[in-house]
C-alpha cells in the first residue's frame, strides 16, 4: 500500500527542513562579512554609535545559539523580525506568499503542459524537421537566464507567471522527451504497433501509464525549477511575492529574513518533491 | 548535425581565444573613460559604441566574457572535484557511507541553490574588492552546485565497482588504493569530465542572472552578469540595439556549449 510510504515522507521531510535550517544558519554564519551592517558605513555615526549596532548583532554569532532560539520561536510561531523591513516576518510571508505560490502554480502548469505537448509528438513520431525546430526553440530558452526572460515578459506586458513558465517549458520538454522516448521503445509497446493498434489507442494505455511515475517525479522538480526562477523574475517583474522579497532581504542583508524563506521555500519543494512520488507510487500500484 | 557542432567548436575556440587575448584584443582597458562620448553610437573607434560613462563598450564585453569564461570553468571543476570526492568514494566504498553521502546529496538537493546563494552572497562584506566578488561568486556557485553531479558520480562508482573487471581485481588481490587510482578513476572520467562540461553553462547563466539582480561580480570589473543590466533601460535598449550584444554572446557562447557537450553527457549517462 503507497499510503506507508506517508510516514516516511514526513519524517525525510521534517528532517530535512531541521538540517537544512542548520545548515542555512551555519552557512550564514560563517559568511565572510557576516554581522556586517551597512549602517556601520554611515559618517554621521560616532565611535559608540557604531559599537551598538556591533553588539546589536553578538546574538547571532554563536550558531547553535540562534538557531536553538529561532526554533523555539518557531515552535509558537514566531518567525522572527526582518531587520531591513522592521515587521514580523510571518506577517510579511502571510502578504507575499499567495502572490507567490499563484504564479508559480499558474507558470508550472503553463510550463509543464506546454513542455510535454511539445514533447509529445517529438517521441512519438520522430519527424525530422519538428525535432530540429523544438530542439532549437527548447534550446534558445534554456540559454537565457531567467531574469532576462522576467525583463523581456516586462517589456511585452505579459505576466510574471509567463516568465516563469518560460523557464520551467524546457527543461520539461528535454526530460519528458526522453522518458517517452524510452518508453515508446519497450518491447511490448512495439510488439503493439505490430499488432496493428491505433498509434492513438498505444499511447493512451501503453506509452503514458508506464511513463506517469517518471513524468509525475517531473512535475514535482518543477516546482522547485519554479521557486529558483521567481527570485530574479518577481525582482525584475516587480511583482510583490517572495522572490522579489528575497532579493529586497539579500541586498539589505536581512539575515532572519533570508533564512526563513530558505527554510519556507525548502518546505514547500520537499513537499511538492514528496507529493509527486507518492502519486507516481500510487499510480504504479493501481497499474499493477 | 555534426557540421554544426563542429561550427559551435571553431566559435567556442575563438571566442576563448579573443577573451584570453582581450589585453591585445580590446581596444582600451574596461574601466577607462571616454568622457567626451559617453553613449556613443558604433564606431570605427568604439565598435560596439560607449556606455553611460563613456566606457567602451567592445572593450567591457571582451573583458566581461574572459571573467564568466575562465572563472565559470573553474566554479564546474570545484563543484565537480566536491562531486567526486564525495559521489565518487561514496560509489566506491559502499554500504553506510553511500548512504550517508546520499542522505547529505539528497539534503543539499532540497534546499533551493539560489536561495542559498542569494543568502550568502548577499553577506560578503561591504568593501568587498571587486577581484574578491568575482571569486568569492563563482567560488560560491562552485561549492554550493555539487549535488546534482555528485549523485550521477556516486551511481557511476557503483555501477563500476559491482562490475566484472573490478570484482576480477579484487579477487586478484589488488590494493584498495591501487584499484581506485589504476581501475575507477579512469572509467569514471567520462562521467567526470561530462559533469565538468555540462555544469559550465549552468554557472554562466547564474552569474548572470546574480548580475543582473546586483549581487554578482562588483563594478567596475564586467562580467556578463553586470553588462546585462544595461538590458534594464528598454527605450535605450530599442534605441541603441547594439546593447543586445552582451545577451546575443551569451546565448550564442551558452548554445555552442550544450551543442558540443550534449553527445559526452548522453555518452556519459
Amino acid at each position: 500500500m503507497w499510503l506507508r510510504y506517508v510516514p516516511k515522507h514526513i519524517f525525510r521531510l521534517v528532517l530535512t527542513v531541521l538540517l537544512g535550517g542548520l545548515l542555512g544558519a551555519t552557512l550564514v554564519r560563517f559568511a565572510p562579512g557576516f554581522g556586517v551592517d551597512e549602517r556601520e558605513l554611515d559618517s554621521r555615526l560616532n565611535s559608540q554609535s557604531i559599537e551598538a549596532i556591533r553588539q546589536s548583532h553578538s546574538s547571532q554569532h554563536n550558531v547553535l545559539g540562534y538557531y536553538g532560539v529561532y526554533l523555539k520561536g518557531l515552535l509558537r510561531g514566531n518567525l522572527g523580525v526582518s531587520t531591513s523591513l522592521d515587521r514580523p516576518v510571518a506577517q510579511l510571508f502571510a502578504e507575499r506568499l499567495p502572490a507567490t505560490l499563484r504564479s508559480v502554480a499558474k507558470g508550472v502548469t503553463g510550463g509543464f503542459l506546454f513542455g510535454f505537448l511539445l514533447a509529445l509528438p517529438a517521441a512519438m513520431f520522430r519527424w525530422r524537421a519538428y525535432d530540429l525546430l523544438t530542439a532549437v526553440l527548447s534550446g534558445l530558452f534554456l540559454c537565457l537566464p531567467a531574469a532576462v526572460l522576467g525583463l523581456g515578459i516586462v517589456y511585452a506586458g505579459g505576466a510574471a507567471s509567463l516568465a516563469i513558465a518560460l523557464v520551467v517549458f524546457p527543461r520539461v520538454f528535454q526530460y519528458s522527451r526522453n522518458i517517452l522516448a524510452q518508453a515508446a521503445e519497450r518491447p511490448y509497446v512495439l510488439a503493439a504497433h505490430a499488432r496493428g493498434l491505433h498509434p492513438m489507442r498505444v499511447l493512451l494505455r501503453h506509452v503514458l501509464p508506464n511513463a506517469a511515475p517518471l513524468l509525475f517525479a517531473l512535475a514535482g522538480i518543477s516546482v522547485s525549477m519554479a521557486f529558483g526562477a521567481a527570485i530574479p523574475i518577481e525582482a525584475i517583474c516587480d511583482y510583490p511575492g517572495i522572490g522579489q522579497l528575497t532579493w529586497q532581504a539579500a541586498l539589505s542583508r536581512d539575515l532572519p529574513l533570508l533564512v526563513n524563506v530558505t527554510l519556507l521555500i525548502t518546505i514547500i519543494t520537499l513537499a511538492a518533491n514528496s507529493a509527486s512520488d507518492l502519486f507516481g507510487k500510487a499510480f504504479a500500484r493501481q497499474r499493477i | 548535425m555534426n557540421r554544426v557542432r563542429r561550427l559551435a567548436v571553431i566559435l567556442l575556440i575563438a571566442t576563448f581565444t579573443a577573451v584570453l587575448f582581450a589585453d591585445f584584443v580590446a581596444p582600451a582597458p574596461y574601466a577607462k573613460q571616454f568622457r567626451e562620448a559617453p553613449n556613443a553610437a558604433p564606431s570605427g573607434k568604439h565598435l560596439l559604441g560607449t556606455d553611460d560613462l563613456g566606457r567602451d563598450s567592445f572593450s567591457r564585453l571582451l573583458y566581461g566574457s574572459r571573467v564568466s569564461l575562465l572563472l565559470a570553468p573553474a566554479a564546474a571543476l570545484l563543484s565537480t572535484l566536491i562531486a567526486a570526492c564525495i559521489g565518487g568514494l561514496a560509489g566506491y566504498l559502499g554500504g553506510r557511507f553511500e548512504r550517508l553521502a546520499l542522505a547529505a546529496t539528497d539534503l543539499s538537493l532540497s534546499l533551493p541553490w539560489l536561495f542559498l546563494l542569494l543568502t550568502v552572497r548577499a553577506l560578503l562584506p561591504l568593501n568587498v574588492s571587486p577581484l574578491a566578488s568575482v571569486t568569492i561568486t563563482f567560488a560560491l556557485l562552485g561549492a554550493l552546485g555539487w549535488s546534482s553531479s555528485g549523485r550521477i558520480i556516486c551511481s557511476g562508482a557503483r555501477a563500476i565497482r559491482q562490475s566484472d573487471f573490478v570484482l576480477q581485481a579484487q579477487s586478484l588481490g589488488i590494493s584498495p588504493y591501487r584499484l581506485l587510482l589504476r581501475q575507477i578513476l579512469p572509467n569514471l572520467e567520462p562521467v567526470l569530465a561530462a559533469q565538468f562540461w555540462t555544469s559550465i553553462p549552468i554557472f554562466i547563466i547564474a552569474e548572470a542572472n546574480l548580475g543582473i539582480l546586483g549581487l554578482g561580480v562588483a563594478e567596475p570589473l564586467p562580467s556578463w552578469g553586470n553588462l546585462l543590466r544595461g538590458l534594464e533601460n528598454w527605450p535605450e535598449v530599442k534605441a541603441s540595439p547594439w546593447k543586445l550584444a552582451p545577451i546575443l554572446m551569451l546565448v550564442a557562447v551558452v548554445s555552442c556549449f550544450q551543442l558540443v557537450f550534449q553527445k559526452r553527457e548522453e555518452f556519459a549517462s
